[in-house]
């Protein structure tokens, strides 16, 4: 049922309010006024008052403009036919493809799977980067942030694990994507031949603020339907702090009393929605999530990374261009370490992690001036061994490789009692 | 009036619905109302009451609700639902039985689908222990039905007051959890009463279960089998703690595997507003896993309560009193109940929103003013009690505590700290370093350690003392090290050195402990106390060195064989050869390493 009105009674922010009955919390509408059409949806009735958030912002809206009510929620449309296509971040294809209007579509941001029809992932997913399969494994249905100051390469580092992911759908969803970046990522996916099995979401910095609130939920709504169907989904989302800050816009013109820096209160709960998407279904496919999230100022107790970890199942630390060993984490890792891979890849990664920690506390102490005793010499040529050989991401090694050559580099600076790793292990691997 | 109240909805704000109800027409604070969206009713609660306006927060999505939709008050409060039958059971945090909610929805759960929590098919075989005749107050065991491996008292409703008349008690027979099994008169003056007994019955969540004859002093450790729990901030049977620690720092693990190994008849796990697939580790895996103590599946005593992140915020504040509401039920049962809360900071972050919502004045970081009793209330629940009928039961509770930025200075860590009585601090520093469990010694602490001196103290005389023999060793190698950050190595003596390689000894093979090791995982009472008592022979050897270098090889060599040995299974040839080399050493007859 259509309803139209024309009053409108309050404009803040991007929220406006129009006087009317028998709307829907959550129904979508149209705002026509002197700059074009808007999409907007209601986000709160009040007695006789509907407010509604109106995607492309409240700017050159006017008290006289029309307001429509479609009756149903936000809608995606959904099928094959979504493949090799490009979308704007109202869902409208942006490329010069046929129009989709005979697609079925369906609501956005649907109710959470049932967690009992949730399997334990197993699924390892092979990058050849050694920091990534050696020390924080990435696992089929895992959800997984990128932590990264301004000016880190991490688009780049998505689109790289991405690409090597082998999913049968890759779904990027851009927020606030700047527009070479966009076209970054289409070149990176024309030339790993994936194009034809990706759908873009893209809205790009330029568009207004309000409309990143979809992409999210655009995104993981489509790449939820072909994972009911069986297929294994990878959706890349970048940037999360860019969805994030528009939400507090929304909360700001809402008056809403912020918890930290402005943020709503919901922040936790209104990301958690969208990451726990990510799932691995009993007896279909699965949707695994590699989003950016950047740090304002390299901060990572900012609420924005600060949430994302608590949510996420681990994060990788792109900072100086190299994935941190510290603070980067999988937590899936152990459902495929020793399991899906080989039984000495727990060992020798906790052990090299451990000597490498040791290793920049010797550096921090030769930074004080400290002198160098025997021992800080070989923890050094290990330090400037494991950056070479594991952390540059130039290197590209499969994961046996990489464990080779953890052993190989142990073995090149301490004994095997050093190492705190058990003895059948050292007997097995550490090289003659 | 008759009939139900009845509301019309004002205003929707999110989960928070505003109705009103007709003049004079009696609502209850926390009743349970449904407002019907079409023909989908919405569970929601009753949070606050303003003459006829009544705001409700609804445990479900909310789109789709207009203005002058209907809402139905039930009358009755939020309440679980105790009996036989939730063993095992993996529910939502208003105790829906997620499995069955399976059968027709496919993978995702729909809004307005409540099913009972209780088997209503199932039958169940009824013995009566009391006679007709006889008085009864609430809590007293009326019968009792199996229930797998353990008897499952059946008790006087614990709503009752004062003393009731066993007027009929049906014989030894199958009945369902709805049929009655006994019939009660009232006591007394007033007009009499009579009502009818089933194997189940109703608790409001929100109201602490008193029915116990005394609360005791928690004085009886209970075994975690994770070391450095169970050797320096230890728990105790009814008591409480709380696990803080930034994102990563292992705050699931942890509890994940104190569900598995805690030496306690039942666990219940309330995962609250964190990630489903942690949840599913334990729905799927505890089937598999044998219990060492009954032989059974480790589910066969677990009760899961499972409201994550992406469910309704709502239903999240519930499902911390639903679990809580389950472990009192247990304690009144004779039972040792374990209650493991991850995470509780989104049990307050729900209050926070509802809260906002509302446009309550806000305290620190947003949170309400009553945030503090909240907490309170709800950590006072745990305890060890002793029962009506002498037996003693007791409810544990583990909460996580996710504090932003990791910063323990902030209300929900602050406020649990008060009413704990162990702190099991997580620090990112030793998560980085890998040295989980990531529990810091440096800053935790557990009051039950010198609660229960006497019972720590069987397992050896002097058990507590060198406990803390230890844990000193522990702050003064953190000390040195601190001093060669600044001074370098060569800035301390060799004693000092000497202090700091065996603080490093304990850490690396007692406080540290592999979660995902077969061997290391769970660690029995039995080879804490051998393990730890080697330990201190290590401790107490008056080692003589020439040099630092020379102090540096050998402790790395002993420390080296401590750690072959904490992976050896206990007992078996391989710990028995890495034993005698140390107590060789120890003795001064091991081969000196170079
Ligand atoms: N005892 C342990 N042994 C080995 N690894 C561990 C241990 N504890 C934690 N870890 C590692 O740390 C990761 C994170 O742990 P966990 O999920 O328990 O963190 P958390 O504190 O619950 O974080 P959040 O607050 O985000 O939920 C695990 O996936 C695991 O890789
Ligand atoms: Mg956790």
């Amino acid at each position: 049922m259509i309803i139209e009105h024309s009053r409108i009674v309050r404009v803040q922010g991007d929220i406006i309010a129009v006087p009317a009955t028998g709307i829907n919390y959550g129904e979508l509408a149209t705002v026509k006024s002197r700059s074009g059409v808007s999409m907007a949806q209601v986000i709160r009735l009040r007695g006789g008052e509907v407010y509604l958030q109106v995607f492309a912002g409240s700017r050159g809206v006017s008290t006289g403009d029309t307001v429509r009510f479609l009756g149903h929620p936000m809608q995606v449309a959904f099928g094959d036919a979504l493949l090799g296509r490009i979308f704007n971040g109202s869902g409208e294809p942006i490329d010069k493809g046929p129009h989709l209007k005979s697609l079925p579509r369906m609501d956005i941001g649907g109710p959470s799977v049932n967690p009992v029809m949730r399997v334990i992932p197993r699924g390892f997913i092979e990058t050849r980067v050694p920091m990534v399969d050696v020390f924080n494994p990435l696992v089929e249905s895992q959800k997984l942030p990128i932590f990264a100051a301004a000016g880190e390469p991490y688009n780049e580092l998505l689109a790289r694990i991405g690409m090597r992911a082998n999913a049968d759908v890759v779904i990027l969803g851009g927020i606030g994507l700047k527009y070479d970046e966009y076209l970054k990522f289409r070149i990176a996916f024309e030339e790993a031949g994936v194009l034809s099995r990706t759908i873009m979401f893209v809205h790009t910095a330029s568009d207004p603020v309000v409309e990143r609130l979809l992409v999210p939920d655009m995104a993981l709504s489509v790449a939820e339907q072909f994972g009911v169907q069986g297929r294994r989904v990878l959706v890349l989302l970048t940037d999360m702090t860019a969805f994030a800050d528009a939400m507090k816009e929304i909360a700001i013109s809402m008056d809403q009393v912020p918890s930290n820096l402005g943020y709503p209160g919901s922040l936790y709960s209104d990301l958690a929605s969208r990451y726990e998407k990510a799932v691995d279904f009993e007896g279909a496919g699965s949707i695994t999530i590699l989003a950016v999230t950047s740090m304002p100022g390299d901060d990572v107790t900012h609420p924005v990374p600060d949430n994302t970890g608590y949510i996420t199942e681990g994060q990788f630390y792109l900072r100086k261009g190299v994935i941190e060993p510290f603070g980067s984490l999988s937590r899936l890792k152990q459902l495929v370490i020793g399991k899906v891979t080989r039984d000495d890849h727990g060992y020798i990664m906790n052990s090299m992690i451990r000597l490498f920690a040791r290793s920049r506390e010797v550096e921090q102490k030769l930074a004080m001036g400290f002198d160098k005793t025997a021992d800080d010499e070989r923890y050094l040529k290990y330090g400037r061994l494991f950056y070479d050989r594991f952390m540059d991401l130039r290197v590209d090694l499969g994961l046996n490789d990489a464990l080779d050559l953890g052993w190989k580099t142990l073995a090149e600076c301490f004994r095997p009692d050093e190492v705190e790793i058990k003895q059948e292990f050292i007997d097995k691997f550490w090289p003659a | 009036m008759n009939g139900p109240t009845r509301g019309s909805v004002v205003a929707v704000n999110g989960p928070l619905v505003t109705c009103e109800v007709d003049e004079g027409r009696e609502v209850l604070q926390n009743e349970v109302a449904f407002v019907m969206c079409g023909d989908v009713p919405l569970k929601s609660e009753v949070i606050r009451i303003r003459g006829r306006q009544i705001d409700l927060q609804v445990f479900e999505s909310t789109a789709g609700l207009k203005v002058g939709d209907t809402a139905e008050f039930s009358g009755e409060l939020l309440s679980a639902t105790l009996g036989p039958g939730m063993m095992g059971m993996i529910y939502d945090g208003l105790q829906n039985p997620l499995n069955e909610l399976i059968n027709d929805q496919g993978f995702f759960l729909r809004r307005g689908q409540y099913l009972p929590a209780l088997n209503a098919e199932k039958l169940w075989d009824f013995e009566p222990i009391a006679k007709a005749g006889t008085q009864v107050r609430a809590g007293h065991y009326l019968g009792r039905v199996m229930e797998g491996i353990f008897p499952h008292p059946i008790m006087v409703p614990l709503r009752l007051l004062d003393t009731w008349e066993v007027v009929e008690i049906k014989p030894e027979g199958q009945y369902t959890v709805d049929d009655t099994i006994a019939v009660l008169r009232s006591v007394g003056s007033q007009a009499q009463q009579e009502i009818a007994v089933t194997l189940k019955q109703e608790w409001p969540v929100k109201m602490p279960m008193r029915r116990y004859e005394e609360r005791l002093l928690p004085d009886t450790q209970l075994l975690t089998q994770c070391r450095l729990i169970d050797i320096f901030f230890p728990m105790a049977e009814g008591g409480t703690a709380c696990i803080p620690g930034p994102f990563g720092a292992g705050k699931t693990v942890l509890q994940q595997i104190i569900s598995r190994y805690a030496e306690t008849d039942i666990v219940i796990i309330v995962a609250c507003g964190e990630r489903a697939g942690e949840v599913v580790e334990t729905i799927r895996e505890f089937p598999e896993l044998e219990d060492p103590k009954t032989g059974k599946s480790l589910m066969d005593r677990t009760v899961i309560i499972c409201n994550t992140s992406s469910m309704p915020v709502a239903a999240r504040e519930a499902s911390i009193y639903t679990g809580v509401t389950l472990g009192e039920y247990y304690r009144q049962l004779g039972l040792k109940v374990l209650v493991l809360a991850d995470s509780t900071s989104r049990w307050a972050q729900a209050l926070r929103e509802s809260s906002a919502r509302m446009e309550e004045i806000p305290g620190e970081e947003a949170f309400p003013a009553y945030l503090e009793s909240r907490i309170a209330a709800v950590y006072e629940r745990a305890g060890k009690v002793r029962l009506y009928n002498e037996e003693t039961g007791s409810l544990t509770m583990i909460g996580t505590v996710s504090p932003a930025g990791g910063n323990f200075e902030e209300p929900v860590t602050q406020n649990t700290l008060k009413v704990v009585g162990a702190f099991h601090g997580l620090s990112r520093t030793r998560s980085d370093q890998r040295r989980y469990p990531a529990i810091d010694p440096l800053m935790s602490w557990s009051l039950y350690l010198s609660q229960m001196t006497e019972s720590l103290n069987t397992r050896h005389e002097k058990w507590v003392e060198l406990v803390q023999e230890a844990h000193d060793i522990i702050f003064k190698g953190s000390e040195i090290h601190q001093m060669m950050l600044v001074v370098g190595e060569e800035g301390i003596g060799l004693d000092d050195l000497v202090v700091y390689l065996k603080s490093e000894i304990i850490d690396a093979v007692c406080l540290q402990q592999d979660s995902f090791d077969n061997v290391d995982q769970a660690t029995s009472r039995e080879r804490q106390i051998s393990d730890f008592m080697l330990l201190m022979d290590m401790l107490h050897h008056p080692f003589q060195f020439d040099s630092k270098e020379q102090a540096k090889g050998q402790m790395v060599h002993i420390q080296n064989l401590f750690f072959q040995l904490k992976y050896s299974p206990f007992r078996e040839e391989a710990y028995n050869r890495y034993r005698s080399e140390i107590e060789a050493i120890l003795e001064g007859k091991g081969a000196s390493h170079s």
